[in-house]
């Protein structure tokens, strides 16, 4: 079991108690009509190329992000391309992933981070909520994007 | 000079309680030190071989007097008194301890100023020809764009954790101060056939292991398209570039191995898709970002040249200092003053507090309240009225900073090598002292003319000696410190890596060797213009591989 | 040439003023290379490597260090780099632990 983090704190993982599953692209196959897409969430390595998935995005209601050590900035690069590829399921982030990222994985896209007990007794719910992202003040959306709340 | 807005000042205020949350949260557990050190390397905060290092972001290596002495004051209060001035335009005080850092980053943002992302695999300090906005060959000024970038790199959420570092440089005309060529990005201000202004883009420079000149990746790109396009450049890099051989991983094995013409497609593509999901910036911030890099309102009153030079030309000591450290200017009433931190026998690089308030008072009296650090460690002060230069002189002669030796040979870049780093092999520092002091008479330097030797204590080449015309590489060869030398690299506009001269020379050996070079060279050039480059350039290594090893040639 | 193999002593940074420091025979830390405990034996050298990573509260970046039994009788550096951390830097000779010797 792991401990799913969202911007309003901690919460229990519920999808596969729920009837979901987690299913491996490899294994994914190319029929995916008899899956119930609100049931299915797709597991991506972090070296696939997003225009390979762009099929499958209406098939599944999760695509699950791994971050194999929380130096390996893959995962937010996919998550950017797949939300720029017209990816609206939901984007969790999987593994090694420090509270400090947390925000960086929202502004990327991610709805949620999934970490195990051990994380989470380290770093408990309230370095997690500290992370959460002001969305409209950073110097990207300043520059390339939404402007602030409040005026500069 | 940048002011920064509320936005930035708020900006590096939070970022300083974060870094002091997260210096509290390591000690009590919640961050084990694998996770600590990339978050402490975010704010500059490195563990060297005696003690922790911080490197302070010098953007671009533009500041004001303010900022000067607050960093005077910074190396008294925290450190030893001294800070360390570096090839990327930082600086780095060489003893603080853990608790202080917080406290050292808040006295920084007093002044507008931050070590954010001085290390790390992040895009790191941004930096530019240290003449820009002053020198006369320039086309226009790349600081503008250089704060761009700096902005746009703060705490970007994608590119916090790339395979490897990622340095950008610019510069704003056709001679490359700023080692643009040697950079993971370069970018040099252009203008295309309609006049109109752009970026020249070069991917893939880089020294260290596997040195390489970077390759145009754009010939012109059009203003408005920079930050999609160095986005697209970066997300790229993110994606492909290797994490399995930290040797391997920066962009320029990626260049290498993917081939720049495959790469480019891959950027463009992405480019378009950033540049239909970003807005290009507001046309009033850039305004606003232009209108504080504008010239000093320079004093046009006529400079009395018959005067000036009757007072140079009365004082040897002073002509020959005019004649070194001193750079054409835009305007021709003023000059670019180079302040040698170069002393013979001296530390590259160091200046100690009181010499920082020496020079802030300069900047402040006769500069316009400008200085700018150079990648070759040196202090510029970038306008200076040129009848003020001699009162210039006689402060700097009194502080021990008037040594005129700017581009000869004592002018070493020498990384801190094994007296500081926890990567180096062996030590630099030791090396420059002994060598300058075997040259220590600036008139046999000056006679030996241009020269440039750059002093790396490790094969991460931060002395950059992979483009000195001598190049010094220290490494540990079983356990005993050793020294090979290329010879012929070159950093500017006419970028070339030294090649390596042969076996590597003991810490005993080194100085002798490269004054058998130095002897080599004098012998054989055909006048005093004839530079020790355009003699290599022109013969080869051989008579120089001759000189560095008689009893292999004599055996030969 | 066979390498040869030296005792180890364990070494790190403390974690709040970077100092280098050397684990002593009775597990406690000392700033002094002569201080250290001196391990003939790499197996217990590991079992106090493994002790000093469990102690990353104070202490930051443990590792074994070659080292030898100096002619008075204490442990000395082998390597230069290990020579220098119980120095300090040579273009200061003010500063770090040589200043006061």
């Amino acid at each position: 079991m792991s401990v799913i983090v969202r911007d309003s704190g901690f919460e229990k993982d519920t999808w596969e108690t729920d009837g979901g599953l987690f299913i491996d692209l490899e294994k994914y196959g190319q029929d995916v009509t008899e899956r119930e897409p609100n049931k299915t969430a797709i597991d991506i390595p972090n070296d696939v190329t997003v225009e390979s998935l762009k099929g499958l995005f209406n098939s599944a209601a999760m695509i699950r992000i791994p971050f194999p050590s929380f130096a390996d900035g893959r995962g937010f690069s996919l998550a950017k391309q797949l939300r720029q590829q017209g990816y609206e399921g939901k984007l969790r982030a999987v593994g090694h992933i420090i509270s400090d990222q947390y925000g960086f994985a929202r502004v990327c896209g991610f709805d949620e981070v999934e970490i195990d007990f051990d994380m989470a007794g380290r770093q408990p719910e309230e370095q997690w909520l500290a992370r959460v992202p002001k969305q409209d003040l950073s110097y990207q959306n300043l520059l390339m994007g939404k402007r602030p709340l409040r005026n500069i | 000079m940048y002011n920064y807005n509320q936005f930035d000042h708020d900006f590096v205020r939070n970022r300083v309680n974060e870094f002091r949350g997260q210096v509290v949260r390591r000690l009590d557990g919640s961050l084990t030190e694998d996770e600590f050190k990339p978050l402490r390397l975010m704010n500059g905060l490195y563990l060297q071989l005696h003690a922790y290092m911080l490197r302070v972001a010098i953007p671009y290596g533009t500041l004001n007097s303010r900022q000067m002495n607050q960093l005077a004051m910074i190396s008294e209060k925290f450190d030893k008194g001294y800070g360390h001035f570096t090839t990327r335009q930082n600086i780095q005080y060489n003893w603080p301890v853990l608790k202080d850092t917080p406290d050292i980053l808040d006295a920084l943002a007093d002044v507008e100023m931050h070590a954010i992302q001085t290390s790390g695999n992040c895009v790191r300090n941004v930096t530019a020809d240290h003449f820009a906005g002053a020198a006369a060959d320039e086309i226009e000024d790349p600081r503008p764009t250089a704060e761009l970038l700096r902005q746009w790199s703060m705490d970007h959420p994608e590119f916090q954790f790339l395979p490897r570092k990622f340095k950008i440089a610019m510069t704003g005309g056709p001679n490359d101060r700023a080692v643009t060529k040697a950079h993971d990005i370069g970018i040099r201000m252009v203008r295309n056939e309609k006049g109109e202004p752009g970026y020249e883009m070069l991917i893939g420079g880089g020294l260290g292991r596997t040195p390489m000149i970077g390759k145009v990746v754009r010939e012109f790109l059009p203003k408005a398209d920079l930050l999609p396009y160095v986005e697209a450049i970066l997300q790229v890099y993110n994606l492909n570039g290797r994490r399995d051989n930290k040797y391997k991983a920066r962009i320029k094995i990626l260049v290498h191995e993917t081939g720049i013409d495959t790469l480019r497609e891959w950027i463009e593509e992405v480019f378009e898709t950033q540049k239909s999901h970003h807005q290009a910036p507001p046309v009033e911030m850039i305004e606003a970002i232009e209108a504080q890099f504008q010239p000093p309102k320079l004093d046009n009153a006529k400079v009395d040249e018959d005067k000036l030079s009757k007072v140079i030309s009365s004082d040897p000591l002073l002509r020959s200092f005019v004649e070194t450290n001193i750079s054409e200017h835009f305007d021709s009433n003023h000059a670019i003053v180079t302040i040698s931190l170069k002393p013979i026998g001296g530390t590259p690089g160091d200046a100690t507090a009181e010499q920082m308030r020496i020079m802030a008072g300069l900047a402040e009296a006769y500069g316009y309240d400008e200085l700018r650090v150079s990648h070759e460690q040196n202090i510029i002060l970038p306008h200076v009225r040129r009848d003020d230069l001699p009162e210039v002189y006689k402060v700097l002669k009194e502080a021990g900073l008037a040594t005129a030796n700017v581009g000869l040979l004592s002018d070493m870049i020498a990384c801190p090598g094994m007296d500081y780093c926890a990567l180096a092999t062996a030590r630099s520092i030791p090396v420059a002292q002994e060598l300058s002091n075997a040259f220590e008479d600036l008139k046999l330097q000056q006679d030996i003319g241009p020269l440039k030797i750059k002093i790396s204590g490790c094969i991460n080449a931060c002395g950059h000696h992979h483009v000195g015309h001598i190049g010094i590489l220290g490494l540990d060869k079983a356990g005993v410190e050793s020294y090979q030398i290329t010879l012929g690299g070159d950093g500017t506009e006419t970028a070339s890596i030294g090649e390596r001269a042969g076996p590597g020379f003991s810490y005993e050996e080194i100085v002798p060797a490269v004054s058998r070079i130095i002897d080599r060279y004098m012998s054989i050039r055909e006048s005093k213009n004839d530079t020790f480059l355009d003699v290599y350039r022109r013969v080869g290594a051989d008579t120089f591989k001759e000189a560095l090893y008689p009893e292999e040639a004599a055996s030969a | 040439m066979a390498r040869v193999v030296y005792p180890k002593v364990v070494t790190a940074n403390h974690l709040l003023g970077g100092d280098v420091i050397y684990m002593t025979a009775s597990g406690d830390w000392s700033r002094q290379h002569e201080d250290a405990k001196l391990y003939e034996d790499i197996d217990e050298a590991e079992v106090a490597l493994k002790l000093a990573k469990g102690q990353a509260h104070m202490l930051a970046g443990p590792y074994l260090a070659d080292a030898q039994l100096g002619e008075n009788g204490k442990p000395e550096p082998v390597h230069f780099r290990e020579a220098f951390r119980t120095r300090g830097p040579s273009n200061y000779p003010n500063h770090g632990k040589q200043a006061e010797a």
